[in-house]
């Protein structure tokens, strides 16, 4: 009797990897690299790189939030760590993201909208009132005016008593990556490159535990990328910064240990595991070939979570599921800190409940689900290391093609990234409007009525939050000594002509309450303003 | 009917939001229906985008938002398109529009909201339908 044969539908993943109904031994050992698996601990750190993992110590858990005011936002920050949340993911409005004050033409409606609003020292003081920055880690979301904001949050610090040398934190400040995706680029592409140096060296001499950078594959995902490129992009993006710091004469070990990575989290789960299984080994190496000694250097440190664009705007509460799973993914996958987008925030800023709930599903991971208990559970899965394989290679050949291209810097400024990814994008949604991409509940399983909207309620933008803003901005405009804030912005103008590391005078400007469209107009008036290619 | 001209559609950033994923996709699947597509790039101002929309003769202004801004940048649009005259022109919004705003939006003389998800198909009938 012969085998009934069936017809199986190929499966394809977003990286363009066939997956067989079936993996064994056979298929690990064929597609093996140059590169091993290791133990946890080890090189490559495949497997992760701690010895002990989560066993040692849990993820940290950092949900993204500010809005509003200063104010504002430091009550949610007690709201979140009173419930356990370990560290602190600061959102800025746009206009401090851009580096305009709150009472530019250009910030009118835009005040403390997406985030919370900075104009000088005396905002950065109020966010943290009350939070020990000893045990809750802060990381600012900020690339565009970076400078001036870890200017201001070093400043504060320091007021508080602080040391600079154990001062911990991470400053977002991944500026290549804002021209690809997220936009909140100031300056043309070589000084803004040359300002996230600037932090770099800074912090190896001055702030020796504080992570001046977190280069992001997330938002280059967001914008359209698949799993392959998000990593090879960001690689890339890093290897770009690292290339730059060497050339002003800072040594690998000096810093590499202090650049950290942020990836998204969608879409296929062990894909996604295995992204970040090859993602490590592969940026281990890198270093390792850049002659870095310390093996800390060679770490893939990251936050994984988010997730954002796999959220749907139809039945939202089906987001609280996939934030479960993503959350689910990011423990599988080693990462060292988590956040995950809340189930309303296709629409809105969280509510206390939305945050509340993202928070739960990680504390639930960690104490109900056994998530924590041994290190890279999917190790040794004949699939797993298949695909950890296949990965590695994908990733290296997509890095191979950009730099054979004239690299990473070339490619964002001519628009090409930008181009290929929206490109993506394009397909991608096209597949969900004709049905081969599935989303559940937008074009499977959709409810008739109402589908979207139900049950969310938005977060209410307070008109008095920007009056308030305003008022403070004008007192501490009134009350700063104005030659001084002259004089200092004077140093700082005359150190960016020089092309000097900013980082110093800037901080003496954000000490004398300059603001942060002060130094922003200073910088701009020394660099230009970045203007966008628009080939897609 | 659609006349012998290529219909023109400008599709702008308003505002200081920087998501632009979907005003790019709209913009390639305009332009694989046939529309000729002037894209701004980010942080436009109401005025810039008029000028542009006077100086290009387009046929329709299209903004996407998604900050939660809309209603203040419409509301600043709308006299902006008032003062240049071009009331004529097929006004459409897309982004993170909350149902509740549609309403309010519409009544600023947006023609027609096209929220994130909106279908491909959907925004291009729509266009060829309204358009002379």
């Amino acid at each position: 009797m012969s085998p009934k044969k069936i017809d199986l539908e190929p499966v394809v993943l977003e990286s363009g990897i066939e997956v067989k109904p079936v993996y064994g031994p056979d298929d690990v050992r064929a597609s093996a690299t140059d590169l091993p698996v290791g133990g946890p601990g080890e090189f490559p750190f495949t497997r992760g790189i701690h010895k002990l993992m989560y066993r040692a110590r849990p993820w940290t858990m950092r949900q993204y939030s500010g809005f509003g005011t200063a104010e504002d936002t430091n009550q949610r920050f007690h709201y979140l760590i009173e419930r356990g949340q370990t560290g602190l993911n600061v959102a800025f409005d746009l206009p401090s993201q851009i580096g305009l004050d709150s009472d530019d033409p250009m910030a009118a409606g835009e005040v403390g909208r997406v985030g919370m609003s900075v104009d000088t020292l005396a905002d950065m003081e109020t966010a943290f009132e009350g939070v020990d920055l000893n045990k809750i880690t802060v990381s600012l979301t900020i690339n565009g005016s970076a400078t001036t904001m870890i200017a201001m949050y070093a400043a504060m610090a320091e007021k508080r008593g602080y040391d600079l040398q154990s001062l911990r934190g991470t400053a977002q400040n991944d500026i290549l990556k804002e021209f690809v995706g997220r936009s909140t680029w100031i300056f043309p592409v070589e000084p803004s490159v040359k300002l996230v140096g600037d932090t770099i060296e800074y912090c190896a001499q001055h702030i020796p535990k504080y992570s001046p950078v977190s280069v992001c594959g997330y938002h280059i995902r967001e914008s359209g990328a698949n799993p392959v490129q998000e990593m090879a992009y960001a690689f890339l993006i890093a290897k770009a910064y690292t290339d730059h710091s060497l050339a002003r004469g800072l040594d690998i070990d000096e810093f590499a240990g202090r650049l950290s990575f942020n990836f998204d989290i969608h879409g296929n789960l062990f894909e996604q595991v295995a992204k970040f299984r090859a993602g490590r080994r592969l940026w281990a190496s890198i270093v390792k070939g850049y002659g870095a000694k310390n093996p800390k250097s060679m770490w893939l440190r990251m936050i994984a979570g988010g997730g954002g664009g796999g959220l749907t705007i139809e039945q939202p509460e089906n987001n609280i599921a996939r934030g479960a799973y993503y959350a689910l993914i990011s423990a599988l996958s080693g990462t060292q800190t988590m956040a995950l987008c809340s189930y309303d925030e296709a629409y809105t800023i969280p509510t206390e409940k939305a945050a509340r709930i993202s928070l739960r599903t990680m504390q639930i991971l960690i104490h109900e689900m056994g998530l924590t208990d041994t290190v890279d559970p999917l190790g040794g899965s004949y699939f797993v290391e298949t695909l950890t394989n296949e990965m590695e290679v994908k990733i290296r050949a997509v890095m191979d093609e950009v730099e054979q291209q004239g690299g990473i810097v070339k490619a964002i400024s001519e628009g090409a990234i930008q181009a290929q990814v929206a490109r993506q994008a394009y397909l991608y949604e096209k597949g969900v409007f004709d049905g081969t991409v599935k989303k559940v509940g937008v074009n499977v399983f959709r409810e008739e009525e109402g589908d979207d909207d139900h049950d969310v309620s938005y977060h209410p933008f307070n008109e008095e939050d920007t009056a308030r803003q305003l008022a403070k901005l004008a007192k501490v405009r009134a009350e700063r000594d104005s030659a001084a804030v002259e004089s200092c912005l004077a140093a700082l103008k005359e150190a960016a002509t020089r092309g000097d590391n900013v980082m110093p005078a800037t901080i003496e400007a954000v000490k004398a309450m300059a603001t942060v469209g002060e130094i922003t107009g200073v910088l701009k008036s020394v660099y230009g303003a970045y203007q966008e290619p628009l080939a897609f | 009917m659609m006349t012998e001209r290529t219909p023109r559609v400008l599709l702008a950033k308003p505002g200081l939001d920087g998501h632009d994923r979907g005003v790019k996709v709209v913009a390639l699947a305009l332009r694989d229906a046939g529309f000729e597509v002037i894209y701004t790039g980010l942080r436009q101002s109401p005025e810039a985008i008029v000028n542009i929309a006077a100086q290009e003769a387009v046929d329709v202004i299209g903004l996407s938002i998604l900050s939660g801004s809309h209603l203040p940048i419409c509301a600043r649009m709308r006299d902006v398109i008032e003062e240049a005259g071009l009331e004529d022109k097929l006004w459409i919004v897309g982004g993170n529009i909350p149902h509740g705003d549609r309403p309010k939006l519409e009544k600023l003389g947006v023609n027609r909201v096209f929220p994130t998800g909106s279908p491909f198909d959907e925004i291009v009938s729509y266009l060829k339908e309204q358009l002379p």
